[in-house]
């Protein structure tokens, strides 16, 4: 376990050790102490490492992860693993704004709750949340996944492409275009390897399943109240 | 039986304000229920650099000898921060058009261009494709609300980067991208369901407002260790605080881009009837450079409606630092060419009319994704034309400042205009032309 200490280390220094390790080494094991808050705190990784984070983060940390395991043991800022490709990324607390906002790919796993946003324009990413999510949440999702434990606030899956959204608790309402759907065999299924990826422990058939109604894809005048 | 003298008629007298166009336009909505979207910028008459003159020398002033004394166009762009700063040969680059919108055939055509008259050429709502980036000696990655092919390695594999903001055609509003050109790859590359009507967001997911970009563009120099320079674009609308915001939140690039410039479709609604004249926005974004005492500092690059070498000299003269063109480099490749006049009839418009680029029919091979128009492109000839044509603009932006006694296209300066119009002199801040009269200026 490689320490780099925040106090001490300027966060450029930080993130380029973290970025730069070289393919043949050893070193795949690191802890990150102070980071108070910073910002882009893990930024850009790309890499199968992996990096802890020993305290509260600010904006953007582990975001465009690629292959790293970034676990946050505190809270995260706005835009946590914004953009990530793979890999995983994992917060012990709650996260701000706009978690993993347009995810490609990997697995974010946030235990507490977050704010409004959670997977806005997600490409790709699965999201776990322990908690509940904010507004919005989802929002022009186009493919991944977002499985909430908690409940959901107004307006989810609003203008969802192919994003598919499972909630376990009470739903707020549901945005323009975004339905509710039979929960089948095969999502079961697909929601229960989710969440054992995400090591979290939850019957699937407590949770609800959510999906686009395919109605604003093209653009039709008499949907023109859903615009 | 008495005679009825013939009553003259009048001749019949068309509205001014309910023209052909308006007529035609309420039929159509009346027909379709649907607004009308289509490409480019602003058409309507507007105060624009035509309006602008350059005073030359005089007894006070002596010209640069043409072809013989040295008139520098090389710019440096992005040297506040960035450790590898883009170094320009000529002041005009190509603005950001996007894989999608256009063909492969264009985008690797501008690359082309671009690179053989040592400028840049933009990315654009779609992502990175390894064409353009192949035949771009400078690329600028636009990092776009929607981050459709977004990436680490395409981000570090840009020249610079440029947050987008705004565009001039639509300032608060997203991307569009009709279901016709969402093609098997287009969609691939945006995650998308193929044929969808795609809609990009008009803002970004993970940050709102200036202080939050401060922070985006910090992570995003986390990201790619600071080498490159960050650009953000704007959308002419309020550009004195949207330039000294944007100074604030460490652009080491301000773009301002006003309504004449282009967009691959959007409402006809939103680009005629938002935003701001190029013309107008250029002096209060200076005016915010000079007051952050950042004016040459940060660069400053104007775009929209920029249509040759008198333009770009009037963009630098009034502060900017470069320009950007799209629609007219476009027209260089092919676009709107009479060659082409049989195919638009077909479609309903007319060669330099045809602006329906959002439906993918482009007979010039350039505004599609049909595999069969785009092949009626030939890159390598277009890139040519394009390299010509910039070729040309920077000979007559020289020209201009040489004749204005200049030996750096930037040190022309807004003392060496005058307006035609009282509009545009307001506007620009330079004196009516035969008057030291500047509107808006000494209480008058």
């Amino acid at each position: 376990m490689i320490e780099i200490d925040l106090a001490q280390t300027p966060l450029r220094q930080a993130n380029r050790r973290l970025q730069q390790v070289a393919p043949d080494s050893n070193e795949r094991s690191f802890v990150i102490r102070n980071p108070q808050g910073a910002h882009a705190v893990a930024a850009g990784l790309t890499d199968p490492i992996e990096v802890t984070v020993e305290g509260h983060v600010g904006f953007y940390c582990a975001g465009m992860n690629k292959e790293a395991e970034v676990k946050v043991i505190g809270h995260a800022g706005v835009g946590l693993a914004e953009n990530m490709m793979s890999g995983r990324v994992q917060v012990t607390g709650n996260a701000s704004e706009s978690a993993g906002a347009t995810g490609h790919g990997g697995l974010l796993v946030i235990a507490g709750d977050t704010s409004s946003r959670c997977g806005i324009s997600m490409k790709g990413i699965d999201i776990v949340v322990g908690g509940s999510v904010g507004h919005m949440s989802a929002f022009m999702g186009q493919a991944g996944c977002l499985a909430v434990l908690g409940d959901a606030g107004p307006s989810l899956g609003d203008s969802l492409y192919e994003a598919r959204l499972y909630v376990r608790g009470r739903v707020a309402s549901l945005g323009a275009d975004c339905k509710e759907k039979e929960m089948t065999q095969h999502h079961l299924e697909k929601l229960g390897r989710l969440l054992d990826r995400a090591k979290v422990s939850a019957n699937p058939r407590d949770f609800r399943r959510y999906g686009s109604a395919r109605q604003l894809y093209n653009f039709k005048i008499d949907n023109i109240g859903s615009y | 039986m008495t005679h009825q003298p013939t009553i003259p008629r009048t001749t019949p007298r068309p509205s001014s304000i309910f023209d052909d166009y308006t007529l035609s336009e309420i039929r159509r909505a009346a027909a379709t229920g649907v607004y009308d979207i289509r490409g480019a910028g602003a058409k309507r008459p507007m105060p624009h650099f035509d309006d602008l003159l350059f005073l030359g020398a005089s007894m006070s002033r002596y010209p640069l000898e043409g072809y013989r004394e040295a008139c520098n166009t090389a710019v440096t762009l992005g040297d506040r921060f960035a450790e590898k700063p883009i170094e320009l040969k000529i002041p005009i680059t190509i603005a950001g058009m996007s894989f999608g919108s256009l063909s492969a055939q264009a985008k690797e055509a501008l690359g082309r261009g671009a690179s053989a008259m040592g400028t840049s050429t933009t990315t654009g709502d779609g992502g990175m494709t390894p064409e353009e980036r192949g035949h771009s000696t400078l690329l600028v990655y636009q990092y776009l609300p929607s981050r459709y092919g977004m990436n680490p390695d395409d981000l570090r594999k840009a020249d610079a980067i440029e947050v987008v903001v705004g565009q001039g055609a639509k300032p608060g509003g997203g991307g569009m991208l009709l279901g016709q050109k969402i093609t098997e790859r287009v969609a691939e590359m945006r995650t998308l369901p193929q044929g969808v009507d795609q809609r990009s967001a008009c803002r970004h997911p993970d940050w709102t407002g200036p202080d939050d970009l401060e922070i985006k563009i910090h992570e995003l120099r986390e990201i790619t260790g600071g080498h490159v320079p960050i650009y953000a674009k704007i959308g002419a609308s309020r550009p004195y605080f949207d330039t000294a915001l944007a100074i604030k939140a460490g652009a080491d690039v301000v773009v301002l881009d006003g309504m004449q410039g282009g967009t691959a479709a959007t409402q006809e609604v939103f680009i005629e009837h938002v935003g701001i004249p190029t013309l107008a926005c250029i002096r209060p974004a200076v005016q915010a450079l000079i007051d952050a005492d950042m004016h040459r500092k940060v660069q400053l690059v104007v775009s929209g409606g920029i249509r040759n070498g008198a333009d770009v000299a009037k963009c630098l003269a009034l502060g900017a630092d470069a320009v950007s063109i799209g629609t007219a480099a476009l027209v260089a490749l092919g676009d709107n060419d009479p060659r082409w006049e049989e195919d638009y009839q077909a479609l309903g418009s007319t060669a330099g009319c045809y602006d329906d680029w959002h439906e993918g029919n482009d007979p010039a091979g350039i505004t599609t994704q049909d595999p069969v128009l785009s092949q009626r492109l030939d890159p390598e000839a277009a890139g040519r034309r394009l390299a010509n044509f910039l070729a040309v603009m920077t000979l007559e932006c020289q020209t201009i400042a040489r004749a204005n006694g200049k030996s750096d296209v930037r040190n022309l300066e807004p003392e060496d205009l005058v307006a035609l119009t009282v509009e545009s002199a307001a506007m620009a801040k330079v004196p009516l032309a035969g008057t030291d009269w500047i509107p808006g200026q000494g209480g008058y």
